[in-house]
């Protein structure tokens, strides 16, 4: 079985962000990057499946300007075996990535694609899902267990009030929640080795893919700041405190 | 052309969300339909039916829809789309799951998790967990949204409108449904509590959760925890409030053993009261908390429980 593991430089998920002063978006001038934490999940989850003999190969594959070649990389030191980077310096929707990536699908033919479940920046949670819909593939969202059972996935998803597992069909679509797996370290030997291994550049062109805005962003602002508040001396103080002057409790 | 909206439900029972998602699509000034998908779900429609502001009810009432599977919710939404200008869902795990499937078999794209409809075609969304407002324009001709319910208020009541049902449901071949494991809870539910207390890494472990118990108790509060909490096992995952957990925005807040990360903030940071217990006086959840209690949670807890 290949495995498709498509992956997204966003900013580092420490940094907090801060709004342009002239409200047009985010400023990511010298702002540390990272691959989104989803992702790194998505990598490792399609490692172990390798390890467990489930898998042949595992490509990655990122959409950015250059820069986001250093996150392919990363994903090859962590145990991937080829990157594919399609170039643009475009900033896409999640419909565009979808459609991008189901060209990818056709050309790769994965049995399973293994996405993060939403990136740390536009927060859409989307991409997966609109990908499944776009390759006719099943799809299994939120994971938090992934079982490899013959030409199906049992897959445990992460839902409001518990735990959900469903079976699905492979090929499928599969996108990680947080507590899937614990990613592992890239170790030096490997990050020299990545170096070596095969990293192929498409452009949207080539993919045949028209990724014409749909969305315009009018306005980034800051989020309403909310009033400092009081540190109080004891408990007695707190509930006084909540009781007549918040009037919560 | 008028605005379809997904009901949300459970075991039967309607949830809050839908009524949120109804009034925030009040600003459209136009005509709401609401699709009931489901099995035995006679009552949820009923229930739907008495929102204030829907004018007519769609039931799809079949076995294949029991689990709410992706592929077969999505089908269901597309052969009814061509009716409706804009098309919301709540953003909840469901919505979240089946809505960006709808928009990519449409080709439109999804705004998701809007807190702020300004007009038919532009809405207002966090991103990077909350820390920045986009106000962003749709160019399509049909919308497709997921609400932040947490940002809206709930619609009021209204006498029953009409009931039609939809029997022409698909079922897909590609996924089926195997096991469902619930979390057993008395307490409200998180995303409608008007009162949360939320213990984080500072309680140590799962059993010191309990020292909550007796206060939540008291305030008919929900217990959540913040991602750290969950991580370490000290409660299990859809307890979770933060930018990949549940959005809360509750009357009374109560951190504790929280420190602050951005991840947690994005979750709760619009709650109208805040209070921090934590002994740490440089916590980042100080620089958002209204309220500040500077002490250890284990002695503090139990005399909190004892003056309410």
């Amino acid at each position: 079985m290949k495995i498709l593991v498509p992956v997204k430089r966003v900013i580092d998920y420490n940094v907090k962000a801060r709004v342009k002063a002239d409200n047009s978006d985010v400023d990511l001038n010298s702002v540390k990057m990272a691959l989104n934490p989803f992702c790194e999940i998505a990598v490792e989850e399609a490692i172990r499946i390798k390890e467990a003999g489930k898998a042949s190969e595992v490509v990655v594959v990122s959409i950015g300007d250059k820069a986001c070649q250093e996150q392919l990389r990363t994903a090859l030191a962590l145990g991937a075996d080829k990157a594919i980077q399609i170039d643009t310096n475009e900033r896409l929707e999640s419909l565009h990535v979808a459609k991008l990536l189901a060209k990818v699908v056709e050309q790769e033919n994965p049995e399973l694609v293994i996405l993060g479940k939403q990136a740390i920046d536009s927060d859409n949670n989307q991409t997966g899902q609109m990908l499944a819909a776009l390759t006719g593939r099943a799809q299994a969202t939120f994971a938090s267990e992934v079982v490899v059972d013959g030409d199906k996935l049992n897959v445990t998803r992460e839902v409001d009030g518990g735990l959900q597992t469903i079976a699905v069909n492979l090929p499928a679509v599969v996108t990680t929640d947080l507590r899937l797996n614990e990613p592992r370290y890239a170790t030096l030997p490997n990050i020299m080795k990545a170096k070596r291994k095969p990293l192929d550049v498409l452009t949207a062109a080539d993919l045949g893919v028209d990724v014409t805005p749909r969305i315009t962003t009018l306005k980034v602002e800051e989020p309403s700041k909310r009033e400092a508040g009081e540190i109080v001396a004891d408990v007695a103080t707190l509930v006084e405190k909540l009781k007549n002057e918040a009037k919560v409790i | 052309m008028s605005v379809l909206i997904i009901a949300e439900h459970e075991h039967g029972v309607l949830k809050n969300d839908t009524a949120k998602v109804v009034s925030a699509t009040q600003k459209l000034g136009k005509s709401v339909t609401v699709l009931v998908a489901g099995f035995n779900v006679a009552a949820v429609a009923e229930a739907a039916s008495k929102i204030d502001g829907v004018s007519n009810v769609i039931v799809a009432d079949n076995a294949a829809l029991e689990h709410q599977l992706a592929e077969n919710m999505a089908d269901l939404v597309v052969d009814l789309a061509g009716d409706y200008s804009h098309i919301f869902a709540a953003a909840t795990t469901t919505g979240k799951n089946f809505m960006p499937r709808v928009a990519a078999l449409l080709d439109k794209v999804q705004i998701s998790d809007i807190i702020e409809v300004i007009d038919e075609n532009t809405f207002k969304r966090p991103i990077y967990a909350g820390n920045a407002i986009a106000t962003v324009q749709s160019s399509e001709d049909k919308h497709i949204v997921t609400v932040r319910s947490s940002a809206f208020d709930v619609a009021g009541d209204q006498a029953p409108v009409a009931v039609s049902s939809f029997d022409a449901v698909k079922e897909n071949a590609l996924s089926s449904f195997v096991s469902q494991q619930e979390t057993e809870s008395e307490r409200p539910e998180l995303t409608a509590a008007d009162v949360i207390i939320s213990g984080g890494r500072g309680m140590q472990n799962g059993e010191n959760f309990a020292l909550l118990n007796g206060i939540a108790d008291k305030l008919g509060a929900a217990i959540g925890a913040s991602r750290a909490a969950v991580d370490a096992g000290f409660v299990p995952n859809d307890m979770q409030v933060g930018q990949t957990g549940k959005i809360v925005a509750p009357q009374l807040y109560i951190a504790v053993g929280i420190s602050g990360a951005i991840q947690h903030l994005a979750g709760m940071k619009d709650s109208k009261v805040i209070v921090a217990i934590n002994k740490d006086p440089d916590a980042p959840i100080f620089q958002v908390a209204d309220y500040g209690l500077v002490a250890d949670l284990f002695d503090v807890l139990p005399e909190l429980e004892a003056s309410l």
